[in-house]
């Protein structure tokens, strides 16, 4: 019992990192048909500009800041260099493109960083918290909450301002958001600039338990992808939900078969998805296409 | 106000418009009719922006805008209807029609969401339910209602009628008439061509891609040409 709660616990951290980084897909994939490979850099970025930044003498909140900053801007510049003048591509082609860029960004970071393993200090100590016979590390809080606020300030933006309105109507129908005037250039600009967030803090609130290092983005995406997959291509609840439940699968099949097997999770729910469940547990975004 | 030369656009190698010239004055009804498959939509979109065009220009307040992106057009007063409706499905009644709005100020989209309401009080009764729950009728008087809301000086409309029974069409038409003597100016688009050509000051009769009649709308209604062709009669 206290065992099964131990893997929850750490089935819900990582859980909450594949949320994440599912939301990200998920956001573009709205705003554009594009699925984007390159999610799992902005999670490596997010780390690993971090962890260089303090090691260059700043403050971890400055250093973070710093690293948010890295992954908009590349999110950015994803979308204006390499998205936006193969627009009209195929989503095939499109998808193409997003993982050659994720080469490229961890072919950079390599150069510009190393080749090592990197840890970060856990934001307020190590020591474990005893929670009904089993522990969870401070730091695990830290995760969770913070993988909470964030979609509950993307929820907020979604459902409460007119920019974000204007995001989900492109996500409903482009052809009508052109049609009003939104400019949905910029709506999958947002979107690319907002998944770049929400990846990079993911990485830094997640490093201190994991370890980063340049490579580890590749994973992350597979794995954000097969949670997105798992909840429903583009449905925001479904990625968080898939993102947790991936985690615990996970955690549940490191703890109890073997942690061999733990990376094979993710590729077992993408077969089993693709075969059993394409619509994902909570069905795709109905595409509504003239 | 809108003036169309020698536009060309298509998919691909097919072309869908061959070198068409229209002209809309300010305050007129101008119907454009013709077979499924003319290009009408294509022209509509085009003259919107979301369709690419390969030749001719468009030349909106003395203006060329085709090189415009489709929001500047939305800006500079050019609203559209679509073809099929086209509401945003997931979003509430209201969060359409303030989309609709999304170039215009805070305080103006209060108002216009007021008269909107007036003009179609059926959508204030269910502002808050999703679009996509309305029945087609309400869905197109919503498509209205948000091409209203950019507060348009020409609005497009696209087979406004597709798709309902004859006394909403009516209602969908009586709408029209009324918001061109508010000063709108209209252009629309019809498969159901003697009504529209029955409120249209003047017509147009298009022909996979070609203009192939022009004229008054009575006397276009009263062309046996035109009649024996779109009217089947
Ligand atoms: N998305 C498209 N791809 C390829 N051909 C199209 C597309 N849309 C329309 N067409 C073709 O262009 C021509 C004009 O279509 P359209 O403008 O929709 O006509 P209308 O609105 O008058 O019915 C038709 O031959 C149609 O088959
Ligand atoms: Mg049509």
């Amino acid at each position: 019992m206290d065992q099964l709660l131990q893997f929850v616990f750490s089935g819900l951290t990582v859980g909450a990192v594949y949320a994440l980084v599912a939301l990200g897909f998920t956001l573009i994939y709205n705003a554009s048909d594009v699925i984007n490979f390159a999610q799992g850099e902005f999670v490596m970025l997010g780390g690993m500009v971090t962890v260089f930044a303090v090691a260059a003498g700043m403050p971890l909140p400055l250093a973070a800041l710093v690293a948010i900053a890295v992954a908009v801007a590349t999110g950015l510049a994803l979308h204006r260099l390499a998205i936006e003048p193969a627009r009209g591509a195929s989503a095939v082609t499109l998808i193409i493109v997003t993982i050659g860029a994720s080469i490229l960004i961890r072919g950079l970071a390599q150069m510009v960083f190393d080749r090592q393993f990197h840890a970060l200090p856990a934001f307020t100590g190590e020591e474990p918290i005893r929670v009904l016979g089993a522990s969870i590390l401070p730091q695990s809080l830290w995760v969770l909450g913070g993988a909470a606020a964030i979609v509950l300030a993307l929820w907020l933006f979604m459902e409460r301002t007119l920019l974000g309105k204007a995001v989900r109507a492109t996500a409903a129908n482009r052809l009508a958001a052109r049609l009003v005037g939104i400019d949905t250039t910029l709506v999958l600009a947002l979107a690319f600039g907002i998944s770049g967030a929400i990846g990079a803090i993911a990485g830094i609130l997640i490093t201190p338990i994991t370890l980063t290092s340049f490579a580890v983005g590749t994973l992350l995406a597979l794995k954000g992808f097969a949670a997105a997959m798992l909840g429903g291509m583009g449905n925001p609840v479904g990625a968080v939900v898939g993102g947790l439940a991936l985690g615990l699968l996970e955690s549940l099949a490191a703890g109890f078969i073997s942690s061999t097997y733990k990376d094979a999770v993710a590729f077992l729910v993408i077969l089993g998805v693709l075969f059993v469940l394409p619509q994902g547990l909570f069905g795709r975004r109905a595409v509504e296409r003239v | 106000m809108l003036r169309v030369e020698g536009l060309r656009s298509g998919y691909g190698r097919i072309e869908a418009v061959k070198g068409v010239d229209l002209e809309v004055a300010a305050g007129e009804i101008v119907a454009l009719v013709g077979a499924n498959g003319a290009g009408k939509t294509t022209l509509l979109r085009a003259i919107s922006g979301v369709q690419p065009i390969t030749a001719g220009r468009i030349v909106f307040d003395g203006a060329s805008i085709e090189a415009l992106l489709p929001h500047a057009r939305v800006a500079r007063g050019i609203a559209q209807v679509p073809e099929g409706r086209q509401v945003f499905a997931p979003l509430t009644v209201e969060d359409n029609l303030r989309l609709g709005a999304f170039r215009r100020g805070r305080a103006e989209t209060e108002t216009t969401l007021a008269e909107v309401y007036a003009l179609f009080p059926v959508l204030a009764e269910k502002r808050a339910l999703p679009a996509g729950g309305l029945s087609g009728g309400q869905q197109q008087m919503l498509s209205v209602g948000r091409a209203m809301m950019a507060r348009p000086r020409l609005l497009l409309l696209d087979e406004p009628s597709m798709g309902l029974a004859p006394l909403l069409v009516d209602q969908i038409l009586e709408a029209v008439v009324r918001l061109r003597a508010q000063g709108l100016t209209v252009l629309l688009v019809e498969q159901n061509a003697s009504a529209a050509l029955a409120i249209a000051d003047r017509g147009y009769v298009l022909e996979t891609g070609r203009i192939a009649h022009a004229g008054a709308g009575r006397a276009l209604l009263d062309d046996p040409r035109v009649r024996e062709a779109y009217l089947g009669i």
